[in-house]
């Protein structure tokens, strides 16, 4: 979250659930508040109920229990033009029968707003975006990437407080997608509204949010800035959803001043940080990013537990060492390490011992 | 470029030039795709263009006249109708020799009827004189003027005569002329007597009572093809079998349905009646008339509106409502400014086909139109099966043809055809 934006309940879901069929819960108990001028992205799996939410707020579907509130007032009963709620959609939704300029002064239009207040904001809707000698031409002549502007700005153009998106760049590639991202980012920081962002692609929600709800099945399984989320996942579905991990299995052996003891399924001891694992005896699953295993063992403390590992695979990518090792039966371990000066670059076939400061290992559910 | 001959026809690698070698390649393949198409193209020319010609060559011929007379065509030539008199004995001569011939190939008859058509009594005049000029000696029963007079004192008429010179050209206006109430006269063109001046009326009731099917489809259809469009997939393909089920029942089945429910005994008024909404002694009269011919053909072209409508309307994603209402517009805004300009290639489409159909529809203005509500078709079959003036109703034909493409020319040029969307 950026320092001008505290979370004052600007949008809250209070206990939100909705079933299509009446037998299903697509969203089960969605509880979640966003601040004014918050970026906030909905990441998951295809599935997990993140466009279902997205419609609920912006009116098209009904929640089956719980309150949405919106700047501190319920909406449950506001018709969708009512709520004042910008929506960029993932194929665009520009009108194919009206003009860009047309199509950004619909809103506008609609609000009854004057003619010459109208075309100023047009004007200054389409040069925000950039698409400022567009205004005359028909959506299907332009290029997707210049449509998703044109998507933007049309809603942007009557000033919602709330702008909500739903895979907007879905269907670009990755150059073109990187450059939307950045100029949404800095649009919706610039303007100071408060953005709703779905998407699947982890690095999107990463680079551009202030703060990532994860979905899996109709639950937010974590809420946080994108650094938590990475460094520090709070379940086991959230570690393996968000970047590379390694994971193993094992049994808690003890619980010991915030550090605990896990037995591994394969043999071997390891330390991990307890997450949401309380006493021994427990299943665990503890997991660990790839570019937090040292195999040098002078950057260890002398006291930590290693693991023996064979190396079956070793790449040179420029800046990093990508190395795949077989560990306790586990084919796929990786390990990344930066290309410094004096690290060991191995060679397959070796065997070299692994191990990890206690707290990036993490000991999750399983 | 780099040398000049890079500006001449490009050459294939055999010298010729390329475009030439390319023609040869391609001909054999249309060569073959025409072999394949060949029998639908002689089913269409066959079945479709050849009648369409032949019906508009019907709607000017006229050989009857010279083909029957011939000698009295030619002697007729030389008499003035403006002086007032009977042609002279030449002509009266010519004819005697034609009718002999006439009689003897029974062709008499049949120039008469069609003579018949631009002046009544003609047809029993020749039927008549056929039978006593069978007895006639040509070389020697002479002068004939006097003996035509006395079989009928109709040949002197200087009318008839006249008629009979304005329609012995091989091709004639006048079947165009008679289905606009006009008449091919002595004097030129002029109005066909009142109680003979139908066929504007006729027109005039086709196309108004053919706009007002289309505008009734038009706004019984397109919310059903909402429907189909935006239900769910069981529901829909539900209403649709719903739709197509008229064309599983007889067309006549359908209209004599609608006599049941419309008569004045019927179980419309029987229900009006119960309710007490019409009184039993002042039964509406919704059949036999223009009402009953509006409902049922409304009914029968109904499905030809609703699947053109519902195919463009399927291709409309949701979104695009959702979109509109998320930019503030109500209900109704959203739809009249973003689904409805989207849809208007459909209404066209399904305009096009109702109108042209029921421009041209018959069995059910036959069945329950009455005398009120029967369209020009109607007059067209019975100029066909019945009065066998086929040249006149080829000409009402040709008239309805012409309109059609007109009114196709001008959608074209207001809507634009490619804003029609068929499938
Ligand atoms: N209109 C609907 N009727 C019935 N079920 C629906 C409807 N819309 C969505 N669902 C179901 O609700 C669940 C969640 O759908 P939703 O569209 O919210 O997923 P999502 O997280 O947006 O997925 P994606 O990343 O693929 O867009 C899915 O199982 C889906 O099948
Ligand atoms: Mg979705």
């Amino acid at each position: 979250m950026t320092d001008s934006a505290k979370d004052d309940g600007f949008v809250v879901f209070d206990h939100v659930q909705k079933s299509y069929d009446g037998e299903i819960l697509v969203v089960k108990d969605l509880n979640l508040s966003i601040g004014r001028g918050e970026f906030l992205t909905m990441l998951g799996p295809s599935g997990s109920g993140k466009t279902t939410c997205l419609m609920m707020l912006a009116g098209f579907e009904t929640a089956t229990h719980g309150d949405i509130r919106l700047g501190g007032k319920p909406i449950n009963n506001i018709p969708p033009h009512k709520r004042g709620i910008g929506m960029v959609f993932q194929n665009y939704a520009l009108f194919p029968h009206m003009t860009i300029a047309e199509n950004l002064s619909f809103p506008l239009e609609v609000r009854k707003i004057g003619k010459s207040d109208r075309e100023a904001k047009v004007k200054r809707a389409l040069d925000m975006v950039e698409m400022g000698d567009f205004g005359g031409r028909r959506p299907a002549q332009l290029s997707g990437g210049q449509q998703q502007r044109v998507a933007l700005a049309r809603a942007l153009v009557f000033e919602p407080e709330l702008v909500l998106m739903d895979e907007p760049l879905g269907a670009l590639d990755k150059q073109l997608r990187e450059k939307m991202q950045f100029e949404i980012t800095h649009l919706a920081h610039s303007l100071g509204i408060t953005v709703v962002y779905v998407t699947h692609d982890q690095t999107e929600a990463l680079t551009m949010s202030d703060r990532v709800a994860v979905f899996d099945d109709g639950r937010i399984q974590q809420i946080a800035p994108p650094d938590q989320l990475y460094e520090a996942p709070e379940n086991s579905f959230v570690a393996q959803f968000i970047g590379e991990n390694n994971t193993m299995e094992g049994t808690i052996e003890e619980i010991k001043n915030g550090v605990a003891l896990v037995k591994l399924d394969s043999g071997g001891m390891i330390d991990a940080k307890p997450i949401n694992v309380s006493k021994a005896g427990e299943r665990t699953r503890v997991s660990i990013r790839p570019e937090r295993v040292e195999y040098n063992r002078d950057r260890l403390s002398p006291d930590a537990h290693t693991l023996k590992a064979e190396v079956l695979e070793f790449i040179y990518m420029g800046d990093i060492f990508r190395t795949r090792l077989r560990v306790g039966g586990n084919d796929e371990f990786i390990v990344k390490t930066r290309n410094a000066p004096d690290q060991r670059r191995l060679t397959p076939g070796e065997t070299i011992e692994i191990g990890w400061m206690p707290d990036d290992c993490r000991a999750l559910d399983a | 470029m780099s040398d000049a001959t890079d500006t001449g026809p490009v050459l294939a690698a055999d010298g010729t030039p390329l475009k030439r070698s390319l023609n040869r390649a391609l001909r054999r393949e249309k060569l073959r795709a025409l072999m394949l198409i060949a029998p639908l193209l002689l089913f269409v020319l066959v079945t479709f263009i050849a009648p369409i010609a032949d019906m508009l060559f019907r709607s000017v011929e006229n050989n009857i006249v010279e083909d029957t007379l011939p000698r009295t065509v030619v002697a007729l030539e030389s008499w003035d109708r403006m002086t007032g008199e009977p042609p002279d004995e030449a002509v009266f001569a010519a004819l005697a020799e034609d009718l002999v011939i006439a009689v003897e190939t029974k062709t008499h008859t049949r120039l008469g009827s069609r003579l018949n058509y631009e002046m009544t009594g003609i047809s029993s005049l020749f039927r008549k004189s056929g039978r006593s000029v069978k007895r006639w000696d040509l070389a020697t029963d002479g002068p004939f003027r006097e003996k035509f007079i006395e079989l009928d004192e109709d040949w002197a008429d200087v009318g008839m005569w006249a008629m009979i010179q304005i329609y012995s050209s091989r091709y004639t206006s006048g079947y165009f002329l008679n289905s606009v109430d006009l008449q091919l006269s002595p004097d030129g063109i002029a109005a066909r007597e009142e109680d003979q001046r139908i066929y504007i009326t006729l027109f005039k009731r086709t196309i108004f009572m053919s706009l007002t099917i289309m505008f009734s489809c038009v706004l019984l259809g397109y919310p059903i093809a909402w429907l189909l469009a935006n239900l769910s997939a069981k529901a829909s393909n539900m209403l649709l079998i719903l739709v197509l089920l008229p064309f599983w029942t007889s067309l006549l089945v359908r209209t004599s349905a609608w006599k049941v429910l419309l008569q004045q005994q019927g179980v419309i008024n029987d229900v009006l009646v119960w309710v007490g909404l019409v009184d039993d002694g002042n039964r509406l009269i919704m059949i036999n008339n223009q009402f009953g011919t509006i409902v049922a053909m409304t009914h029968i072209l109904l499905p030809f509106m609703i699947l053109p409508l519902y195919s463009v309307m399927q291709t409309i994603p949701p979104t695009y409502l959702r979109a509109a209402k998320s930019l503030g517009a109500t209900n109704w805004t959203a739809f009249w400014r973003v689904y409805f300009p989207q849809s208007v290639p459909g209404i066209g489409a399904g305009c096009i086909l109702v109108f042209i159909l029921s421009i041209g529809y018959y069995i059910t203005p036959e069945l329950v139109g009455g005398t009120k509500g029967v369209f020009i078709s109607n007059r067209i079959a019975y100029h066909i099966s019945s009065s066998l003036n086929w040249g006149l109703g080829a000409a009402l034909g040709t008239i309805l043809l012409a309109a059609v493409l007109l009114l196709y020319w001008a959608y074209d040029k207001i809507v634009g055809i490619d804003n029609v969307k068929l499938g």
